[in-house]
């Protein structure tokens, strides 16, 4: 055993051979997580292409055409290409920027609006998968697989709901509390498995998940049955926030532009993250706990306390992740609120993992996320290719990213890629 | 069977492991192959036994080139391994184990137990190998599950029979026995393979010896060598197999167990009213057969395993049922018996390694936030001043070998103030050189007025170091003697013979 394991480790790099090509391919090669990750996009958006011809009625008709008419396949093939080509013309155009518009803009002065409007969309989709996801990264990084981000989120948004439009104080005690509300909605919610976990031996990935369902139904009471239903309503529908407890766009609310002050509170989540769990020194304990439990409780780490104090950070930054969804879109919650496919907890563990689980990792996952979802409705809306294609391609890099070893055989990369399979190994424990 | 294994070479990467290997073994001998850890062995065997692919040469068997995909070729070619970590299932019983993937069924594929405990007893009466056919593996003493799984290689007719590091686990009582188990297949014509990087048994089992270094064959010499040569040959230098301890002034006792009882995770007694002292300046080893509480004890005394009565007190301060943390502070330095597991996380750096258990102790951290300088001048200064050989301090401490990785706990725990220092099985793996290293760090402590706890299965370590051994039996302890008492007494206490007199 012992010997084996000191063989593989006294496996040396190749020696790099002379030639800058070489040096190259050295570098392509040694699959670093970001190549990776690029050729799972790659990977994606070819089967995107290929899901594209396949289903176009106008791609089809010109290949049946050709059946008949050989002579046709030129034009044929240019159908192909300007279908496709046109879909992912507009979903970047849909959610970067447009360069046609930029160009306008730039000599006329005018316009900045439409020419920002899909990367304001892109941030503000990105802003609440960026700090839910965060969440979720730290607590997979101590081992512990919280899937019930997505209650805890919505008990964020309730909490946060409930303090932004029943309470009524200025906007410089309003908002902070607003949102401090909002990460103790989801910290109680995350506390609850937390408790369970340390306390009975429960697993947490059935607590939390099963917790989502609770609080589904605990969205439903609330605003159905309390104080925070709008009053004079009959469906489920929050009051609304107070103006001083909103997250405002940043360019104000008549420049159209949606990206909201949000972006600066995920901003300090990031910081705030990777100062956690590089220099803090309970991040130290969490990391500790996630790499090796049993070192852990040898070198003096109380297990239970770790396991509280990461179900609080980690639910308090989804609960925060659903306040600021809420404070900076609807300002207002409903029986829909992150429920189904806008269930921004589920999605923060795909995220999680793609990004993974390293702070600027997520923030690289949750944009592209958001640019998909983004660009997919603008690719919908010019082309007629359904919004389900972006959820292909993110399901498929996903998939490629979880299966490193595939990517190396279809790029034939040669070594490293191991670093995914730390974020996903203990599913079972 | 003659097998011969040919210009055997295996890379793994631009690592070679085995490099132009030749290798025969004839019939009827007992073939000892000596290496360190991490010399290429078990990889050898795996060859061997279709495990791994060799990328180079052959494996010839009675003149014939044979060629392995898998382990299931091998066996049907007459080779049978037994592994050093035993390949059976537990609750199963010794004939169920044996006859596992070739059961003999009755109508509707009903496992036929009469003739499987048939087949076993013919086995075990044609090979003078006495197994309970009914007995559950998991009630049997290692030394017997290592005959069940030996009578498992001979079940598919086995003519050569690897064993890999075979007595790691055993009583010299059992080593006798399985030595004896080894020389009487050898009269019957069997090749056995036999794996090791212990010298005495080398010398009293073996016909030839082939010694491994960093994948190569160095030698093959006759049994008769003398074991400083076999080491020497071994490590690739001089090594000093004694180690050299002076007479020191005993001070107070610093660790002192009053009629302990820990329960395992079973809710058995497997330490049962252990009562002794440990005090500054000696070293007090623990002996016994591994399984015989030991493990308990030690994670009893420090804080991972709740103590069921009794009292446990460092330097007169009662610790019984403290926290890990509690204990570590009170000045209990630890090495733990599994280091890969307790002792070390392996994909952090050694650095963080260095530091694992007193993160927040100044000046390491601040107010909840850490100092990595600090962590990394405390790294390059331990990596330094105890030899650990690493090519840099932001390498995770699973790319050490295992002789570092013992290092880095090693260093860990002696660079804090210390009260009593406990190790357990400090050397299990190590290689001789790592061993020789650790040994004089242990006595070093000693010799500067620190009281000393090991607690080992290999009976040399016990001997070379302990200024008085303990020894542990079923969770008693035995009897307390001097390091001058023969080895058969030691044998004997260790299983389960009381003594009557000294402590």
């Amino acid at each position: 055993m012992t010997e084996n394991v000191a063989t593989t480790d006294n496996a040396v790099p190749p020696a790099t051979r002379d030639g800058t090509r070489r040096r190259w391919w050295d570098r392509y090669s040694s699959t670093s997580p970001i190549t990776l990750t690029v050729l799972a996009l790659v990977l994606g958006v070819v089967i995107g292409a290929v899901i594209i011809m396949v289903t176009s009625a106008t791609v089809l008709d010109a290949w049946r055409h050709s059946f008949h008419d050989v002579g046709s396949i030129g034009s044929t093939l240019k159908i192909t290409f300007d279908n496709v080509a046109a879909a992912y013309r507009a979903m970047i155009t849909g959610s970067v920027i447009d360069p046609t518009l930029l160009f306008h803009s730039i000599s006329t002065g005018q316009g900045w609006t439409v020419t920002m409007t899909p990367l304001s969309e892109t941030f503000t989709y990105a802003t609440p998968l960026i700090i839910a996801s965060i969440g979720v990264g730290i607590a997979f990084q101590t081992g512990i697989f919280n899937i019930g981000a997505n209650g805890q989120a919505i008990m964020g948004g309730i909490a946060g709901t409930a303090v932004g439009s029943m309470i009524h104080v200025p906007m410089i005690i309003h908002l902070p509390l607003t949102l401090f509300a909002g990460i103790v909605g989801g910290a109680i919610c995350g506390l609850v498995p937390g408790v369970l976990k340390a306390y009975t031996g429960a697993h947490e990935v059935i607590v939390t998940l099963m917790f989502n369902y609770v609080v589904n139904a605990i969205l439903i009471y609330v605003l159905t049955a309390t104080a925070l239903q709008l009053p004079g309503q009959a469906n489920g529908i929050s009051r609304n926030f107070d103006a001083s407890a909103t997250l405002d766009p940043i360019f104000g609310v008549k420049s159209g532009l949606r990206v909201s002050y949000g972006i600066f509170v995920a901003a300090a989540v990031v910081v705030f993250a990777i100062w956690f769990l590089k220099r803090s020194s309970l991040g130290f304990d969490f990391r500790v706990t996630g790499a090796n439990p049993h070192a852990a409780r040898a070198s003096g780490i109380n297990p239970k306390f770790i396991i509280l104090a990461l179900f609080v950070v980690s639910g308090g930054l989804a609960g925060l992740a659903g306040l600021v969804q809420a404070a900076s879109t609807t300002h207002y919650i409903d029986g829909g609120f992150l429920v189904g496919s806008a269930g921004i907890g589920f999605t923060a563990i795909t995220i999680a993992l793609l990004g993974r689980l390293q702070p600027m990792g997520i923030v690289w996952g949750s944009l592209l996320f958001a640019a998909l979802g983004v660009g997919g409705r603008a690719m919908q809306a010019a082309t007629g290719i359904p919004l389900d294609l972006a959820t292909i391609i993110q399901s498929i890099v996903v998939l490629f990213v979880a299966s490193p070893v595939l990517i190396k055989e279809i790029f034939h990369l040669r070594r490293g890629a191991q670093s995914f399979q730390m974020a996903t190994k203990g599913w079972s424990s | 069977m003659r097998v011969e294994l040919k210009g055997v070479t295996k890379r793994f990467g631009s690592f070679t492991a085995n490099d132009q290997i030749n290798l025969v073994v004839e019939p009827g001998q007992i073939h000892c192959l000596l290496g360190e850890n991490g010399a290429g062995k078990s990889t050898l065997m795996n060859v061997l036994f279709g495990l791994l692919h060799a990328d180079e040469g052959e494996i010839l068997i009675d003149g014939q080139p044979v060629k392995f995909s898998n382990s299931g070729d091998a066996v049907r070619h007459g080779i049978g391994m037994v592994h050093q970590h035993f390949m059976l299932v537990p609750v199963f019983t010794a004939a169920e184990n044996v006859v596992l993937g070739f059961e003999p069924t009755k109508s509707f594929n009903r496992l036929d137990h009469k003739t499987a405990n048939a087949q076993i007893h013919e086995l075990s009466q044609k090979f003078g190998l006495e197994v309970d056919p009914d007995a559950v593996v998991e009630n049997l003493s290692v030394g017997l599950q290592q005959r069940v799984e030996i009578l498992k290689a001979l079940s598919h007719d086995a003519e050569l029979l690897i064993l890999d590091e075979p007595t790691a686990v055993l009583t010299p009582q059992e080593i006798e026995a399985l030595m004896e188990i080894m020389r009487s297949l050898a009269r019957d014509g069997k090749s056995i393979l036999f794996i090791t990087h212990k010298l005495k048994e080398v010398r009293a089992v073996a016909d030839v010896i082939t010694v491994i270094r960093q994948g190569r064959v160095i030698d093959s010499v006759p049994p008769t060598e003398t074991e400083g040569r076999l080491a020497s040959l071994m490590v690739g230098r001089e090594v000093n197999l004694t180690v050299t301890k002076e007479a020191t002034q005993l001070g107070e006792a610093v660790l002192e167990l009053r009629d302990v009882v820990v329960r395992d995770d079973r809710g058995l007694a497997v330490v049962n009213g252990i009562s002794f002292d440990v005090r500054a300046g000696e070293i007090v080893a623990l002996a016994g057969v591994q399984g015989n509480g030991q493990t308990e004890l030690a994670e009893a005394i420090s804080g991972l395993r709740p103590v069921e009565s009794g009292t446990i007190s460092l330097r007169g301060r009662d610790i019984t049922n403290l926290s890990p943390r509690e204990i570590l502070d009170a000045g209990l330095g630890h090495v733990p018996e599994d280091r890969q597991r307790d002792g070390l996380v392996l994909s952090m750096s050694v650095a963080d390694n260095l530091i694992l258990n007193t993160p927040r102790r100044a000046p390491f951290a601040r107010r909840g936030t850490r100092n990595l300088t600090a962590v990394s001048s405390n790294a390059q200064d331990l990596v330094q001043r105890f030899d650990i050989r690493t090519s840099s301090i932001e390498s995770t401490a699973g790319s050490l070998s295992g002789g570092n990785q013992q290092k880095v706990i090693v260093a860990r725990e002696l660079s804090r103030p210390l009260t009593c220092f406990m190790a357990s099985q400090p050397t299990r793996g190590l290689d001789v050189g790592s061993i020789e290293y650790v040994h004089r760090q242990i006595v070093n402590q000693r010799n500067e007025g620190l009281g000393v706890f090991i607690i080992s299965s290999e009976l040399d370590e016990v001997v070379a170091l302990g200024d008085r051994i303990a020894v542990i039996f079923a969770g008693k302890i035995t009897g307390v003697v001097e390091p001058t008492t023969s080895r058969e007494d030691l044998g004997l206490l260790m299983a389960g013979a009381a003594m009557a007199s000294h402590d």
